[in-house]
């Protein structure tokens, strides 16, 4: 821990202070605890909620847009194809979502107390990698049940490529966090933006190839996808988990570039924004 | 000499006036849309309302140093700055102007129980808080039993939170805090709650705390005695420049609760600016008069009778109404409270619409010398506050001196806050 520290009016941007968070990892583990302790002792299904919920939602989806809509799913059983691609969305929608009221959530906290205020969408990475794992292990059963039930059971599968889901994992928390922290910013700034936020998730739900394949998007029209890393990363989820997917190289790097700088940028922005918060609360 | 472990150079803090808060996007839009018209016509420019209504300055200047060891107390007017001040050097907000060197960890008790989750247990609690104040789970660990021992909560530290009584919550939270051991102890105002014997408890903490190991406390209250008590040093803020700084802890308060007894001598408010509006009892005036309605002027005798009369309007009567007055010491202890409906039910008069005047008396010999101050109380009983005392509303002062009694034993003030003159029985046997 930094004994020694001169307080000072900071002008411009700032790096983070990543040795600080270092110091202060106890902590993180700590909130991680409490959101995960909080959010079961209040509820009596506890953590099946993170079960059942994609289930139901996939349930819902295979109904509407599989059987009543009739869009394709890549010739993949419809409900694996959207458990499938909403284990990656669910994923980054939570960590945005929970990122973005870092603000709104932690305003007495943060006006009682120092610590790196980056610490607090950290902890919301972390617990949501643990509902992702718990999703993964639903995901896992259904596989298993249309593995031994299904007629087409040979023409989906596991494929190598999963070694790289960890580094997958690791760009959707990245991506969730940085759009987290531009929006906490922009809400804690701007009130009404709050009100947006919910056709905002709609709308990068349906820009997202979650309930449609991206294959089924007519090639001139399939550089719309560029601009939006998720896409690829979706794609990538039922290539590593069914062996089936559609994204190129170009498509990745632009992914990665747009994570980057999304999250380099309200990295910037968050922690220009932390230091004098507590004054416009 | 070895180095001051708080530096504090010419630290200032200014706020925007006008627009505290958040902006709306509109707002923004607005603006930036007069400024593009004020590009294309420049004469109409004079025609925008400024968009900077002034700076305030709530801290201005503030240099000061504090040596290992010492406790400084603080002291200051509401608004005069210390929160500020407190918040900056936990690093919560930062300064507009100046720096602070700190060398050492600091842990600040700016509220009791920061981040304590209500549905988690005590213990889970004590490992929460004492990572927020930046402390390993180890170090936590080998402070736990004496956190919990000094906590006096016992066999309620698997209870959840919320299931507690404050006074448990405070305690919990002042043992989690005193046990840090940080080199830099920063307190604002939490011991004011709380019951009297843990109050005792916690400033004795402070004293070995500060005393034994050697640790630095800065700490704001408003409760004089405490700050005489433990405090070797003594900041006096006002309008947030530093007044008075010196280790002279008994004339830097004295010279505090005179500034503040001397601006704040009135015998009457008048409710000019329309405040605390409402339909049940809107405030008139409040003042303390002799028993003809003649005002009082200050210093009363103690053996003079004193009443506060009270004047409002009701337009809609309820039967939860309730007023009167809450009485306590400047130097911060509450007296007591007493209302129009003390008595048995029957003799309650029922306020119908129109101008009322309350009055009770403040009994002779009863307040000792000193200066007290009257907050007024209204209220729905249960239901709602309209002026709380100590917490919102109009007061008065009323300063009492002399006329202790006859008696030739009894000519100069003797200690405690009444002066009650007692009968007394003597008989032989």
């Amino acid at each position: 821990m930094k004994i020694e520290y001169t307080i000072r009016p900071i002008r411009g941007w700032q790096q983070l202070d990543w040795r600080e968070i270092w110091d202060y990892r106890d902590l993180l583990f700590s909130l991680v605890r409490r959101d995960f302790l909080s959010k079961y002792k209040q509820t009596v299904l506890g953590p099946l909620w993170y079960f059942f919920q994609p289930l139901a939602m996939t349930v819902v989806y295979t109904l509407i847009f599989s059987r009543l809509a009739k869009i394709p799913t890549d010739e993949l059983p419809p409900m694996l194809f959207y458990l499938c691609g909403l284990l990656g969305w669910n994923f980054f929608n939570q960590c945005f979502n929970n990122v973005s009221a870092t603000f709104h959530n932690n305003a007495d906290l943060f006006g009682k107390v120092y610590f790196p205020r980056i610490i607090v969408p950290i902890a919301m990475f972390l617990t949501n990698l643990v509902s992702f794992a718990v999703q993964l292990f639903s995901f896992f059963l259904l596989f298993i049940y249309f593995k031994a039930f299904s007629p087409v059971a040979d023409t989906f599968g596991l494929s190598a490529s999963i070694v790289f889901l960890p580094l997958i994992i690791l760009q959707i928390g990245i991506l969730g966090i940085g759009v987290g922290l531009w929006i906490t910013v922009m809400t804690f700034k701007y009130r009404d933006l709050v009100h947006t936020m919910q056709f905002l998730t709609q709308v990068l739900l349906y820009a997202t190839p979650v309930i449609y394949p991206l294959s089924k998007i007519p090639l001139n029209w399939q550089w719309v996808f560029y601009f939006n890393p998720m896409a690829p990363i979706v794609e990538s989820f039922r290539i590593m988990f069914l062996g089936q997917g559609t994204f190129s190289a170009a498509m990745v790097l632009s992914s990665i570039s747009v994570t980057f700088i999304v999250a380099y940028s309200g990295l910037l922005i968050f922690n220009k924004a932390q230091r004098t918060f507590i004054d416009t609360i | 000499m070895s180095r001051s472990i708080i530096d504090v150079k010419g630290l200032s803090k200014s706020y925007r006036l006008g627009q505290i808060g958040a902006t709306t996007l509109r707002d923004d839009v607005d603006r930036l849309w007069g400024r593009i018209k004020s590009l294309r016509n420049p004469g109409s420019r004079l025609l925008e309302p400024p968009i900077d209504k002034g700076l305030f300055w709530a801290l201005k200047d503030i240099s000061f140093t504090v040596q290992r060891g010492e406790v400084l107390g603080i002291v200051g007017k509401n608004g005069a700055g210390k929160s500020t001040l407190l918040k900056i050097l936990s690093r919560i907000t930062e300064p507009t102007v100046g720096e602070a060197h700190m060398r050492g960890r600091v842990a600040s008790l700016l509220e009791v129980g920061t981040g304590f989750h209500p549905d988690l247990s005590g213990r889970e609690n004590i490992f929460l808080n004492g990572a927020l104040m930046g402390l390993t789970k180890s170090e936590i660990r080998s402070k736990f039993d004496e956190i919990v021992a000094f906590s006096e909560i016992g066999k309620f530290i698997d209870t959840p939170v919320k299931r507690y009584s404050s006074g448990m919550y405070v305690r919990l939270a002042f043992a989690v805090a005193a046990h840090l051991e940080p080199e830099i102890l920063i307190v604002d105002e939490v011991l004011a709650v709380g019951d009297a014997s843990f109050q005792k408890k916690c400033l004795g903490k402070m004293n070995e705390v500060s005393h034994e190991s050697g640790r630095t406390i800065l700490f704001v209250s408003h409760n004089m005695n405490s700050v005489e008590n433990i405090c070797n040093k003594c900041l006096y803020l006002e309008n947030g420049r530093v007044k008075e700084l010196s280790s002279d802890v008994e004339g830097v308060i004295g010279k505090y609760l005179t500034d503040s007894i001397g601006e704040n001598v009135s015998v009457r408010w008048e409710n000019t600016d329309r405040e605390f509006e409402n339909p049940w009892f809107a405030p008139v005036s409040i003042s303390l008069c002799d028993k003809n309605d003649r005002p009082l002027t200050m210093p009363v005798r103690n053996d003079k009778e004193i009443w506060v009369r009270i004047e409002g309007k009701v337009e809609k009567p309820d039967d939860h109404l309730q007023v009167g007055y809450g009485i306590s010491h400047t130097s911060g202890p509450m007296l007591y409270w007493s209302t129009n409906c003390d008595g048995p039910e029957k003799d309650w008069q029922n306020m119908t619409p129109g101008t009322w005047v309350l009055r009770s008396s403040i009994p002779t010999h009863f307040l000792n010398e000193g200066e007290y101050r009257i907050d007024l109380f209204v209220g729905l009983y249960h239901r709602e506050w309209i002026c709380e005392p100590g917490v919102q509303g109009p007061n008065v002062y009323l300063d009492i001196k002399g006329g202790l009694s006859e008696s030739p034993f009894w000519v100069a003030q003797r200690p405690g806050l009444m002066a009650p003159a007692m009968s007394w029985e003597v008989s032989a046997l």
